[in-house]
Formats: C-alpha cells, sequence, structure tokens
C-alpha cells in the first residue's frame, strides 16, 4: 500500500511546472515572427537581471507585450476550466462533466454579453454576470438532468447539450441584432480566444477569484475523493456532504464564470485535462486538483500556440484546437463509460 | 403510534434477570419515522414505535420483506434519519444528533457497493475509512496504515490490497468494502443487506467472518437481511419487521415461529430446531407440486 504524501505530490507538481516552463519558452520563441532561442534566452536574462533598457524594442513589443500577457492569460484560463471540470465531474457523479459541455460556459457567456450591452461602462460587472449565468445555467441543467429524483448521468449530458445550444443561439442573436456595438467578435463567445488582453481593471479581481475558487475546491478535496466512491457512504464516512457540494457549486460556477469572462467558452479543456491527470497520477482529488491548475495552464499554452502558428499570420481561435483534441476524447470516453 | 406497541415486550421481558451481561451499547427506544413525499400529505411509509437494545459482541439481525422498514430502521440507528419520536442512543448519545465526524468515528455503515466514478486501487479504498480520523487535507499517517493493513489481514484481504476494485469479484469486494468499515475503528458495524450479490459461499464467509471481528473486537453488529436461514445461523438477536411495524424482537429460537414466518414472508416455509438449539428454515415444496 503506497498512500499519498506531501513529499510525492510536491514531486509530481514540480515535474508538472517544469513541463509548463518547457511550453512557455516554446510559446514565447513561436508565432507569426519566430524568435531565435539565443535571442530569446538573452532577452530573458537581461529582463531577469533588470537590464530593461538593453532591450530591443522588437523584443519588447513581441515578447513582452504581445506575448507574455497572453500565456499568463491562457495559463489562468487554463487552470480555472480543468479544476472547475475536475469540480463538475464530483459534483455532478458524471466523468463527462465538462463547463462546455453542461452549457455553464455559454451560460456565463451569455451573461457577460448582456452585462456588455446593458453596462459596459462598468467592467467588474461583466466578470460578476457571467458567474451568475455559469451559477443559473448549472443549477437548471441539474434540475433539468434528473429522472425520478435521482441524476441520471446520460439525461444530464443531454440537458447540458440542449442547454448549451439554446444558449448560443440566444448568444448569437444578441451578437446579430446588436452589430455596430463595440463588442468583440463573435468567435470569442462561441469558440474561445485568448488574443484580447485581459483588461488591467479585471487583473485583481481574476487573479483573487482564481486563487479563492481553486482553493475552495482544493479545501473539499479529501471528501471529494469519498463523494466519488458514492455521496450515501461519503456520509457515512463523516463527510458534509451538502456543505461540500455548495462549495464545489459555488466555485466551479466562479471560476467557470471568471475564465468565460476574459476568453469566452473555451471547450473541452475542463474535460480534457482533469482526464489525463487521472490516467497520469491516479483519481485522488488531493493530487488532481494542483495536477489540474497545472496542467490545464500547459494544455492551454500548447493549444493557443498551435492556434497562433498552424495557418500563421492568420490565428485560429483557441477554443478550436481545445474542441478538435477535446472532441474526440469525450467520445472516447462516452463510449468506454469509465468503471 | 399505538400500532405495534404490544409487540415488542421480548426485549425488555429478556435482559431483565441477568445482570452478568454486558452494558447495553445501543438502545432503541420506541422509535418511528414517517416518510412525506410532499410538505404538508399523508405520510407515503412510516416505520411504527422499534425497540430493541443491542450490547457488544451481539449479533443483531433485522429481518423482513422488501418494503418492511428495514432500511429506514438502518437510517435512524445510523443517525442519517432523525426518529419522529423515541430515541436511538449509542453508549448514552442520540445518534442523529452526532455530528458527522464524530458518527462516522464511532459507526460504520456498509451499504451494498455503489459504482465507483473513478477507478481506485483497493489499498486506497481501505483507507478511506480513516478520514473521520484525519486532519484538514488528511494525507495518511503511518498509523493510518498499519490499521488500514490490519482491517485487509482481518477480512482476509490482505493479497488483494493493490488491485483495482473494478477487477476483483463481488466476494472480495465485499470484503474490502467491510475492510474499509473496520478501518473507522468503529463499535457499532451496521450492515444494509451486505449478502445481496453474494453467493452462498461466500454470505457464509462473510456471516462467519463477523462472528469473529464481533468477539475480537468487540463490535456491536447490526445486518439488515433476507436470509432467514443466516439470521438463524448467526444473530444472537432478531428484529422482525412486517409493512412498517416492528413485530417481534428476540432470540432466533423465540422469533422464528412457522406461522409468523410465513404470514410475513407469503411463503410456505417449515421451521425445525436444530442441535444447537438454532431454527432452521426450508422452504416446503407445495405451490411447486400444485402448480405441476
Amino acid at each position: 500500500m503506497k498512500p499519498l504524501t506531501f513529499r510525492r505530490l510536491a514531486w509530481i507538481c514540480a515535474s508538472l511546472l517544469a513541463v509548463l516552463f518547457a511550453a512557455v519558452v516554446l510559446a514565447l520563441k513561436l508565432g507569426a515572427v519566430p524568435i531565435s532561442m539565443t535571442d530569446l534566452v538573452i532577452n530573458l536574462a537581461r529582463v531577469a537581471v533588470g537590464k530593461n533598457a538593453q532591450l530591443s524594442s522588437d523584443y519588447r513589443l513581441i515578447i513582452f507585450d504581445l506575448r507574455l500577457p497572453r500565456i499568463i492569460l491562457g495559463m489562468l484560463v487554463g487552470g480555472a476550466l480543468s479544476v472547475s471540470g475536475a469540480g463538475f465531474q464530483a459534483l455532478l457523479r458524471n466523468p463527462l462533466a465538462d463547463p462546455y459541455v453542461l452549457g455553464v460556459s455559454s451560460g456565463a457567456a451569455l451573461g457577460a454579453i448582456i452585462a456588455l450591452i446593458a453596462a459596459p461602462q462598468l467592467p467588474l460587472v461583466v466578470p460578476a454576470a457571467a458567474f451568475i449565468g455559469a451559477t443559473a445555467t448549472i443549477a437548471a441543467v441539474y434540475f433539468l438532468g434528473r429522472r425520478e429524483g435521482q441524476l441520471d448521468s446520460t439525461t444530464l449530458l443531454l440537458a447540458g447539450i440542449i442547454t448549451a445550444s439554446f444558449l448560443s443561439a440566444l448568444i448569437i442573436f444578441l451578437m446579430t441584432t446588436l452589430a455596430g456595438r463595440e463588442l468583440r467578435g463573435m468567435a470569442f463567445w462561441l469558440m474561445g480566444d485568448l488574443s484580447t488582453p485581459l483588461p488591467a481593471s479585471l487583473r485583481w479581481i481574476f487573479g483573487v477569484g482564481l486563487i479563492v475558487g481553486v482553493g475552495a475546491i482544493y479545501s473539499t478535496a479529501a471528501d471529494l475523493n469519498l463523494i466519488t466512491t458514492g455521496e450515501r457512504e461519503a456520509l457515512h464516512l463523516g463527510v458534509e456532504v451538502t456543505r461540500v457540494k455548495l462549495v464545489v457549486y459555488i466555485s466551479a460556477s466562479l471560476l467557470t464564470g471568471l475564465a468565460v469572462a476574459v476568453s469566452g467558452a473555451i471547450g473541452y479543456v475542463g474535460l480534457l485535462v482533469p482526464h489525463v491527470m487521472r490516467l497520469l497520477f491516479g483519481s485522488d482529488y488531493r493530487v488532481l486538483i494542483p495536477t489540474s491548475v497545472i496542467g490545464g495552464a500547459i494544455a492551454i499554452v500548447i493549444a493557443d500556440t498551435l492556434a497562433r502558428t498552424v495557418v500563421a499570420p492568420t490565428e485560429l481561435p483557441v477554443g478550436a484546437m481545445t474542441a478538435m483534441a477535446g472532441a474526440p476524447v469525450f467520445i472516447y470516453l462516452l463510449r468506454r463509460r469509465l468503471p | 403510534m399505538s400500532a405495534g406497541s404490544g409487540y415488542h415486550t421480548a426485549a425488555a421481558g429478556a435482559h431483565g434477570a441477568e445482570s452478568t451481561e454486558p452494558p447495553v451499547r445501543l438502545n432503541v427506544e420506541q422509535a418511528s419515522y414517517a416518510y412525506h413525499a410532499r410538505g404538508n400529505a399523508a405520510p407515503v411509509f412510516t416505520l411504527g414505535a422499534t425497540s430493541f437494545v443491542a450490547r457488544q459482541r451481539e449479533i443483531v439481525a433485522i429481518l423482513g420483506p422488501n418494503a418492511s422498514g428495514k432500511s429506514t430502521l438502518v437510517g435512524l440507528i445510523s443517525g442519517a434519519l432523525k426518529p419522529l419520536s423515541g430515541r436511538v442512543e449509542l453508549e448514552g448519545f442520540e445518534t442523529s444528533r452526532l455530528d458527522p465526524r464524530t458518527r462516522a468515528q464511532r459507526i460504520a455503515v456498509v451499504h451494498q457497493e455503489s459504482p465507483l466514478l473513478f477507478p481506485a486501487r483497493t489499498g486506497e479504498y481501505v483507507l478511506q475509512g480513516r478520514h473521520p480520523h484525519g486532519k484538514s487535507l488528511r494525507f495518511a499517517t503511518e498509523e493510518d496504515v498499519v490499521i488500514a493493513e490490519n482491517a485487509l489481514a482481518q477480512v482476509g484481504a490482505k493479497h488483494l490490497r493493490d488491485r483495482w476494485m473494478h477487477e476483483i469479484s463481488g466476494g472480495e469486494k465485499q470484503r474490502i468494502i467491510l475492510a474499509r468499515a473496520l478501518a473507522q475503528q468503529p463499535i457499532l458495524l451496521l450492515l444494509d443487506e451486505p449478502t445481496l450479490h453474494l453467493d452462498i459461499g461466500a454470505q457464509v464467509d462473510l456471516l462467519e467472518r463477523l462472528q469473529q471481528l464481533a468477539h475480537e473486537n468487540r463490535y456491536t453488529v447490526i445486518i439488515v437481511t433476507h436470509e432467514l436461514s443466516l439470521a438463524a445461523e448467526f444473530a444472537d438477536q432478531v428484529v422482525l419487521l412486517h409493512r412498517g411495524k416492528c413485530l417481534r424482537v428476540g432470540t432466533p429460537a423465540e422469533v422464528f415461529n412457522r406461522e409468523l414466518l410465513e404470514q410475513v414472508f407469503e411463503a410456505p416455509l417449515e421451521v425445525a430446531i436444530g442441535p444447537e438449539g438454532r431454527p432452521r428454515v426450508h422452504i416446503r415444496g407445495v405451490r411447486y407440486a400444485v402448480k405441476r
């Protein structure tokens, strides 16, 4: 018997962080304007020792004003979506749960768009409305997904998919009737996109919200392990099931809302990343949550780098890349139905 | 609760005379419950006042056909349900008033196995039994591991400890689930139809193990079943339920009355007393003979 130790968890996280670092370096290097490794290292070193003045203006623009903010945004969004997916999977007892598949991302996007139309001058209103949209959608999907009082796996997924397409239709409707307004491209909300940098006004709320959301879910990790083996069993093992579910429900909705508010509905990350992490490191939520944060960051950085480079200089929305990778995995999981 | 109040005098009477018996551990006193489909509507199911006491090392079988109130009684004993009237006390504390962690340190409940959402190793599964004893993030301590290993050894499943839960047989799984309950180090072991998906060999094996565990670890064991023969063979006390009423409480020999059992289980039965004074239940082949 090899129980999880803090040491093992630290090793796993450290090795994933090394992968993330490599992905970030690659993402800085690759793009419409390729940068040689030597130049990249020299420039990064200059910043590291505080000699910013020696940077050429080209590199400053490409590396630090364009690529790095986008990479950081991608990492945060990827971490938020992955943890939120892992949370929804335990909460709904469904291995196929994901904020995008369940329609939660579309709900958040709709909330964000309504806020942009109604009160565009107030920046905090957009993430708040996205959060409300996410919470309302998951509540609706939860009740639609029940059969005879029981949460039914297939009904739940169908309810999510139908809700997602209904909400997407509403989004398109709003977008079309309001054309000419200063709204970011439709693809942004429907497919997910990282090309719009995080507005300075949102940085704090985004960072704090992310830490609070992930931290709250992580604090329930040991309880979630038991909930995934059965709610009744968890109750008899001393878990306050109702409280834990409420914490996960609010935190996962918050994380989805934040991610969608700044990047639109990027799909399948919340499905793909937790499953890959489970395959690599096991289903223990004490490992799954931190590895999903880092794994989500890696996934988005890689996906976005591909989105920027495969048809350069034209850019794809990052959501198109994640969907291309995620949809086949979804089908695979659906057919395999994990034991 | 007038219904059923005349039936359960056996428990009080049986124990009055003896003074050497260990103190009462579980005291179910006139406990009743009612399920409501909607707020003010008439209850859809009621469990009438039920009373019995259980001591350490004792195995109590809760017996009855489907929809007789067995699961409700389990809910009341485990503290998951709060009795409508009466009380359920474990060593003087009302079980429904204990907070979930304290409750889980004293009562281990084994249900029919529920499907796992994600694959898990048997060792990890057994370690989950240490959850109510752990700190906030709950990394297992060396002590936890020793306790879990002992629990596996006690159910004779040491060789299964690094297997996947979905790869082992039903009987093996039941042993692992039991090991997780033992890892909780409870004083009361509550098993809700643990033999349901087991073949006869595994059923006998489980019950023999429980008997041994009750003796060695001083557990009080409550087992819900509709296996008449198993209850007759292994239980020290039987609580017979029928349509939400507690009909009898007593030793198997006291409760296993042919007319009573035939009426409750709606099957032609034969009850004989075995060499050790325990009743034996057989099915009479009348129906089969008639239909032919």
